[in-house]
């Protein structure tokens, strides 16, 4: 049985590496990515994967062959009466350490990036996360939020291709996260702050805004869109979203003038 | 009563507390078996009760899991409970679910099986004591937990359910009552009845130290301590560190609820339509503060199981464990670490992402102890002679599937990489690996190893590798596909998740997963019925079934009133299976060293 039960442990090995294999064809893998910083993420991932598939392979395959070999079943040499080697111990505790403070390092930048590097420009808009919805604002034509011209939306983002987007992202009642899957985008939204988030996007097209944290019983419907134009479409829109709210507001704004 | 079999007093020692009869029957039936004083039977009465939540845990994973395959279509059995018209799972039913499944399974099932059950069980026949240093202070550690029963079984009941925040409750959703259905009464005995749990398992700590420091047998140096030992002895210090935290962070938040204090709610929050009162406080406070406590619970949930583990290696390699100091050493190191990580689950929080850096380099750092915990198990098991039995096939799936969770966390480590994974399968993945795939076997592996030292009797081997072989595959086919779901962005505590574009894929995956799930969940009936039949009619172990060396296997099975029918002396360290001074394949660690030995016996060093 010995030969048995070390097969059955050889196919975690081999399940483990099926698996991964088989998922990016039948599609259940990495969303394709349409921000610029997405590929540092993206690159990360596959360099971690890379080097804990060898380490899986290595101490799996270990494992499977330990077994195999000596099983009581089959294996008659009398066991190795050892209590350790101080030389391995401290081979294999010094290369994963110099290995995990090179990924330490390694992935500064990409956080840096994401998190730290916010970019010098005015907010593009400001999302508001409340249950069970997002709201958006722009600023309208002043070039600034929080005036009387701001257009509002709910859960519509429109951003213009390839600039830098800059978002306040803020919550109006519990805990929410605003998770872009096509940007590599995380930031859980907080009341009481106002947390900027940024991203630039690359390719054209509607993408899911998802909430990340649970907020409540309607969480699972608390769904938004991400739509990428071009500068021209999205200026387009943006100035038809102006006139319609400017006709909406526009004789109670006249009347507040008037006094 | 079924339970005769079950105490520390077997037939035949009854002999010897004869003078009990001259007591009423109930008070001697109501001391020895249920307000017992008894270290065994006070971790038996952890072993039932957590056992019994562990089927609560997993039923209400099964109901999650349902709605995950086949979303709002009607539920089998839980459909009656917590219907929205017909058997349909309602939304807040759904996050209800995840919350409590969590809940039960880390507070009344894990935590308590390691420490209470096993803690309880092993550690004064292990070190060689008659019992624990304060046997009535051990006896309220295991009622305290009764409270928590209560209290999390009953807010399944009231109005609005049970909690619904999440097992990791995040203020402003958990502090105020309008927020969530759950957050009405059931929050509240959520706090509760993690405050009970809390009392109990610093009733333990405090024990189990004072016993492992104090009430060593003559020779039982610290470094001929079983690594089981080591790992309950730190992970009391953990406790005993890390839980008054969360006891005044659980206070603070049910302050925040019923007086209006405003620790966690910032100004001018308007939840549910209700402008909050309260101002100046702040979420990311609570964030901290619950972190601070459970992400050194993650290791109170693992290091008995590794300690456990790797006496079982060991016993069943036939051969010392590899590297026994580093070992120890690693144990402490993953206990230090455990306590500067934390803020690795607020990455994305809003936390100052300077901070965030600082946290990840301890975090990577943290893989290290662990990795070299599995090379030593792996150099166990080199040149021995392995022996498949049902507690080694157990022990070595623990190994097996800790390195899996052990390498994903490397990758929720990566900040940047966490952005994207963080709250979604891939994390799911990787708790499940270390704590179902880890942790549960390595306590199925310590059921059956030390079962027949519990009840005298063995449990039916064949049976044994059944279980172990269905559950291996089930929980595989389970766990394994989060990974993937993970790098999809597949989001965590979704009630329908199909209707993101992102994610509409993915039913059929979830659906063979929870078809798994189910197979998982039934196999349990075999380790069931194996448990109580064997109990009755398994053979006879006697003292040392398993020819292994630790100082429990010399007493009696099960021990008696006290123990040890001998006053054991130590000779060495607990894993000299092979040693050329003996003509057997183990050595007690009672057994005095022959004549001819040189002076200073190897005891474990090297």
């Amino acid at each position: 049985m010995g030969r048995f039960w070390s097969i059955l442990f050889l196919m975690v090995l081999v399940g483990g590496l099926g698996t991964f294999a088989v998922a990016p064809v039948i599609n259940h893998w990495l969303p394709k990515d349409v921000s610029e910083h997405g590929r540092a993420i993206d690159g990360l991932f596959y360099f971690i994967l890379g080097l804990t598939g060898v380490v899986f392979i290595a101490t799996e395959g270990v494992m499977f062959w330990f077994l195999w070999k000596y099983n009581s079943d089959s294996h008659s040499e009398p066991v190795k009466f050892t209590h350790g080697s101080h030389s391995l111990e401290i081979v294999w505790t010094i290369i994963p350490a110099a290995t995990l403070l090179f990924i330490a390092i390694y992935q500064m930048n990409a956080w840096a990036a994401a998190k730290m590097r916010k970019p010098e420009i005015p907010p593009t808009l400001e999302v508001t996360a409340h249950q069970f919805g997002w709201s958006i604002r722009y600023p309208g034509t002043d070039g600034e939020l929080g005036t009387k011209d701001d257009i509002y939306l709910e859960n519509e983002l429109h951003v213009p291709v390839d600039e830098e987007v800059l978002l306040e992202l803020k919550s109006a009642d519990v805990l929410h996260s605003f998770f872009l899957p096509n940007f590599r985008v995380k930031q859980d939204a907080v009341p009481g702050m106002k947390i900027p988030v940024w991203f630039r996007p690359k390719a054209e097209g509607k993408y899911d805004i998802v909430c990340a944290e649970l907020c409540g019983w309607g969480h699972y419907k608390m769904k938004g869109q991400i739509l990428v134009q071009s500068r021209r479409d999205f200026d387009l829109w943006l100035s038809q979203k102006f006139a319609e709210q400017s006709a909406v507001k526009g004789p109670a704004a006249a009347g507040a003038s008037e006094e | 009563m079924s339970s005769i079999t079950i105490g520390s007093q077997a037939p035949a020692h009854g002999h010897e507390h004869g003078h009990d009869q001259a007591h009423a029957h109930t008070a001697s039936f109501l001391s020895t078996y249920v307000f017992s004083k008894d270290h065994k039977v006070i971790g038996i009465q952890f072993l039932f009760s957590t056992l019994l939540w562990f089927l609560v845990g997993g039923l209400l994973a099964l109901a999650v899991r349902w709605q995950l395959a086949w979303p709002w279509s009607d539920v089998p059995l839980f459909g009656r409970l917590y219907a929205a018209e017909g058997g349909q799972m309602a939304p807040e039913a759904y996050t209800m679910l995840v919350t409590m499944h969590a809940s039960v399974m880390i507070f009344l099932v894990i935590i308590p099986i390691l420490a209470g059950a096993f803690g309880n069980f092993l550690i004064p026949l292990m070190i060689g004591a008659d019992d624990m240093a304060f046997p009535t202070l051990n006896m309220l550690s295991y009622w305290f937990m009764w409270p928590a029963f209560f209290f999390f079984g009953a807010s399944f009941f009231v109005e609005g359910g049970g909690a619904a925040a999440g097992w990791t409750s995040y203020p402003t959703l958990s502090s105020n009552p309008p927020a969530a259905p759950g957050s009405m009464s059931g929050q509240t005995l959520w706090l509760l009845g993690l405050t009970f749990v809390g009392i109990s398992s610093m009733m333990g700590s405090v024990n189990y130290m004072t016993t492992i420091i104090q009430m060593r047998a003559p020779g039982m140096s610290m470094f001929r301590l079983p690594l089981t030992i080591w790992a309950m002895f730190i992970t009391a210090v953990l406790q005993a560190f890390a839980l008054p935290v969360l006891t005044a962070a659980g206070f603070m938040q049910l302050m925040d609820r019923e007086l209006g204090t405003g620790f966690f709610t910032p100004e001018g929050s308007i939840i549910n339509n209700t402008i909050s009162t309260a101002g100046g406080g702040s979420p990311l406070l609570w964030q901290h503060l619950f972190w601070f406590y459970s992400h050194p619970a993650v290791y109170i949930m693992i290091l008995p199981a590794m300690g456990m583990v790797s006496d079982i290696i060991a016993c069943f390699a036939r051969k010392p464990i590899f590297g026994y100091k580093p070992m120890v050493y690693s144990i402490a190191g993953i206990a230090g670490l455990g306590f500067i990580v934390w803020g690795h689950h607020m990455f994305v929080s809003g936390m100052n992402p300077i901070l965030g850096a600082t946290f990840m380099v301890a975090t990577m750092m943290i893989a290290l102890p662990s990795a070299i915990k599995t090379f030593n198990w792996l150099g166990t098991i080199w040149g021995g002679k392995v022996q498949f039995t049902t507690p080694m096939l157990f022990a070595l799936a623990f190994v097996s599937m800790f390195i899996i969770g052990g390498l994903s966390g490397i990758f929720m480590a990566a900040t940047p990489v966490d952005i994207f994974i963080h709250d979604t399968y891939f994390i799911v993945a990787h708790f499940h690996y270390v704590l179902f795939a880890g942790t549960a076997m390595g306590v199925w592996g310590a059921i059956y190893f030390w079962y027949p030292k519990m009840f005298g009797r063995m449990m039916n081997e064949f049976w044994g590798k059944v279980h172990f072989f269905l559950t291996f595959v089930f929980l595989n086919g389970t766990f394994f596909p989060m990974h993937v779901l993970g790098a999809v962005g597949f989001p965590r505590r979704l009630a329908d998740p199909y209707h993101y574009e992102t994610f509409r894929h993915l039913q059929p995956m979830n659906q063979f997963m929870t078809l798994c799930a189910i197979g998982m969940v039934a196999s349990q009936i075999i380790f069931v019925v194996n448990f109580f039949y064997s109990m009755f009619f398994g053979p006879i172990a006697g003292r040392n079934p398993w020819r292994a060396n630790g100082l429990e296997w010399t007493a009696p099975s099960p021990p008696g009133h006290g123990n040890f029918d001998f006053q054991p002396i130590v000779y060495r360290g607990p894993y000299e299976y092979g040693s050329p001074e003996t003509t057997e394949d183990f050595y007690p660690q009672t057994q005095p060293p022959p004549d001819n030995a040189p002076p200073a016996p190897p005891g474990g060093h090297h």
